[in-house]
């Protein structure tokens, strides 16, 4: 079983970074709607370290929304996800592989590059660790929660933005949160909030482990009968 | 795994999709080396019935069991299905292709039995090419392979020789052949008289169209 995990998140991360994959799209995503952020608003430096959390968090929720809706569509249209249905990996597990493969080429991306950026929207380099942090705590969330809606709109075509709509409320306590956490940073942590929004953000990633897999596993079963 | 009285049994099957009734009331069995035919008119039921028997569709009435399989085991993971679809990715090429679905349907890592599938279906000399450069009969000849290349007693085939030239053909009625002879079932749907040895038939559609 195990093995058949490991083979089925291998095959993901392979197919993402290849062409069509669409590994560098939330990525290009992210870097292209930030950028832009500065000519729109001015190049007013205060205004915008202000509002640099908040920048990057939203950009980084929208640049994983994009690229959600293939999560298993591109299996299901061909086949793909009949045959994973008919292996010893139970349906959860599958859920578990898939999102897994689109946090390590989708989430770990973003925010690798979120630093690059923040420094593009004058966020001050003090408060990078702690965002960092709060985006590594957050962002499986993301990905786990967001496959509950790539289940449920598996059959819809151009489901995308069904399934963002159904798992965009899901999203808003990760945004919230991480959202909390930078600025508490930026502020130089004065008192515990920050601290209260890390961990809210990983209460929700830990919930969003269970959840996630457990959901798309049953929208999956409804979906292929 | 005691494969020694395996046997595919079904007791009057129904088959819903959509909430038209495609058929109802039936009920076969099907013993080691033994194959099934399934014909049948289109629509008539015949893929919707390698589904149900692969766990991929609702059953709406009766019962289908292996008997004398692994009772841990759905009956999916005890079968081959191989469908209309072929599950095939354009940007990963056949070997690959080929190894990682032995891989994921439990026949571990194992470059002999991928080797020996890809040269059963005159597949070996395209092992490095991308899947999206395949023709048609190649893509099909690559789904199949995966039968050979992980052992499972049952193989449920919808309309294996579509896309398949004379000489193709041949090869998989052949492969088709051994694996009856070495006890495997098959449970294939199809148009074209496939000549398989101890083949039935079992022919969908009549009585729900009268």
């Amino acid at each position: 079983m195990r093995r058949a995990f490991l083979a089925l998140l291998l095959r993901d991360l392979r197919l993402a970074a290849r062409l069509g994959g669409g590994g560098g799209m939330a990525v290009f995503f992210f870097l292209v709607v930030v950028a832009i952020v500065p000519l729109g608003i001015g190049p007013d430096k205060a205004l915008l370290s202000l509002i640099a959390p908040g920048m990057l968090w939203v950009a980084l929720l929208l640049a994983a929304l994009l690229t959600l809706d293939r999560l298993f569509q591109a299996d299901f249209e061909d086949g793909s996800l009949d045959l994973l249905s008919m292996g010893a990996l139970p349906l959860e597990l599958v859920a578990v592989a898939k999102a897994l493969g689109h946090w390590l080429t989708t989430g770990l991306p973003l925010v690798v590059v979120a630093p690059v950026l923040g420094l593009l929207l004058n966020l001050p380099v003090a408060s990078f660790p702690a965002l960092l942090l709060a985006m590594l705590a957050g962002t499986p969330a993301l990905s786990f929660l967001g496959a509950i809606g790539a289940a449920l709109t598996v059959g819809v075509r151009r489901g995308g933005l069904l399934a963002s709509l159904l798992v965009l409320p899901f999203y808003i306590p990760v945004l919230i949160f991480g959202v909390g956490a930078a600025e508490a940073a930026s502020a130089g942590f004065e008192g515990d909030a920050g601290v209260q929004s890390l961990l809210f953000l990983g209460a929700v990633t830990l919930g969003s482990f269970v959840l996630g897999p457990v959901g798309a596993a049953a929208a999956l079963r409804a979906n292929l009968r | 795994m005691t494969t020694s009285e395996l046997r595919l049994a079904a007791h009057d099957l129904a088959c819903l999709r959509g909430g038209r009734l495609v058929f109802e009331g039936l009920s076969f069995a099907v013993a080691r080396g033994e194959a099934l035919v399934l014909t049948g008119a289109n629509g008539s039921g015949k893929s919707s019935l390698l589904r149900q028997i692969a766990g991929l569709l609702e059953i709406a009435h009766g019962t289908i069991a292996l008997e004398g399989g692994d009772s841990e085991r759905t009956i999916g993971e005890q079968v081959h299905y191989v469908g209309h679809l072929d599950a095939l990715k354009p940007s990963m090429n056949v070997a690959e292709t080929l190894r990682f679905w032995t891989e994921y349907l439990g026949g571990g890592r194992n470059e002999a039995a991928v080797a020996h599938a890809l040269d059963a279906f005159a597949l070996a000399s395209l092992a490095d090419l991308p899947v999206g450069y395949l023709s048609a009969g190649q893509r099909r000849r690559l789904s199949l392979a995966r039968v050979l290349a992980v052992p499972r007693p049952l193989w449920l085939l919808d309309e294996p020789t579509v896309a398949l030239d004379a000489a193709n053909t041949a090869r998989l009625l052949d492969l088709m052949n051994v694996h009856l002879v070495s006890g495997g079932l098959i449970v294939a749907a199809t148009h074209l008289d496939l000549g398989l040895v101890p083949a039935r038939m079992l022919r969908l559609g009549e009585e729900v169209a009268a």
